[in-house]
């Protein structure tokens, strides 16, 4: 298995006013690795702000006193994001939507999941001390 | 990040500066609710000083869209860098929107 350190692990609370500072600092991950500028300016800023508004917004509905936790871990061959909310967990296949047929092209909500997927090489749900999104991005 | 506003000829022409996301979306559509509920019809939202935009600020644009519409009015984009092209059209938005290369093209197009 690859060697991996955590390159940042942060506790920010269920406002989302804090997503953009946490998505600058991985957007400066990105930079120090080398990754392409759309990954750092487009897959993991959008990805990331996802999986954090999902985390505040739904794990935690938005509650004051719960935490989010995001931690980034790299290793030689990937880039991974774990976001933790205290939410029960969700249905990461029965809950993405394809947001480009026509009958849900025009809905205001429903493009989250479906652009972290896209914009990924690889995204998981699970639980493991609470509810734990990773993304992962493999490195070039 | 911050939205300015302001009338060029008949077009309400708005500024995305910075990011289109969770935390301000809900600013940008009242700013164009509150020119809408004035009695403006065109409406330009210029994207040349815009990061990036998440889903909740595409479900904005797609719900101003609507709003704009159901008034007799129109809503047009302009200039989409490479990444927020490549948005637009994973999410097939591109196909919803009237998107110009440049303000000047969009403001003609009206």
């Amino acid at each position: 298995m690859a060697e991996s350190h955590v390159a940042f692990d942060l506790q920010i609370p269920s406002d989302v006013e804090y997503i953009e500072g946490v998505v600058e600092l991985a957007r400066q991950r990105c930079r120090e690795l080398k990754l392409s500028p759309t990954k750092c300016s487009l897959n993991v800023p959008v990805a990331l702000t996802e999986a954090l508004a999902n985390a505040i917004l739904r794990g935690n509905r938005a509650t004051g006193g719960k935490q989010v936790r995001v931690r980034a871990i790299i290793s030689d061959t990937d880039l991974v994001f774990e976001v933790v909310d205290e939410g029960p967990g969700f249905d990461l296949d029965g809950c993405t939507v394809d947001c480009t047929t026509e009958e849900n092209l025009t809905r205001e909500e429903g493009r989250g999941l479906f652009l972290m997927r896209k914009l990924m090489d690889r995204v998981e749900s699970f639980r493991n001390k609470g509810n734990v999104v990773r993304l992962t991005l493999h490195r070039p | 990040m911050s939205f300015s506003i302001k009338k060029q000829g008949e077009v309400v022409v708005v500024d995305v500066e910075g990011q289109l996301i969770v935390g301000n979306r809900q600013e940008l559509k009242q700013k164009v609710l509150d020119e809408l509920e004035k009695g403006e019809k065109k409406f330009l939202i210029d994207f040349s000083q815009t990061g990036y935009i998440d889903s909740s600020g595409l479900g904005v644009l797609v719900s101003l869209s609507k709003k704009i519409r159901e008034q007799g009015g129109e809503l047009r984009l302009a200039n989409l860098n490479d990444d927020l092209q490549t948005l637009f059209e994973l999410t097939k938005l591109d196909t919803l929107f009237q998107i110009s290369d440049t303000r000047e093209r969009a403001l003609e197009s009206f």
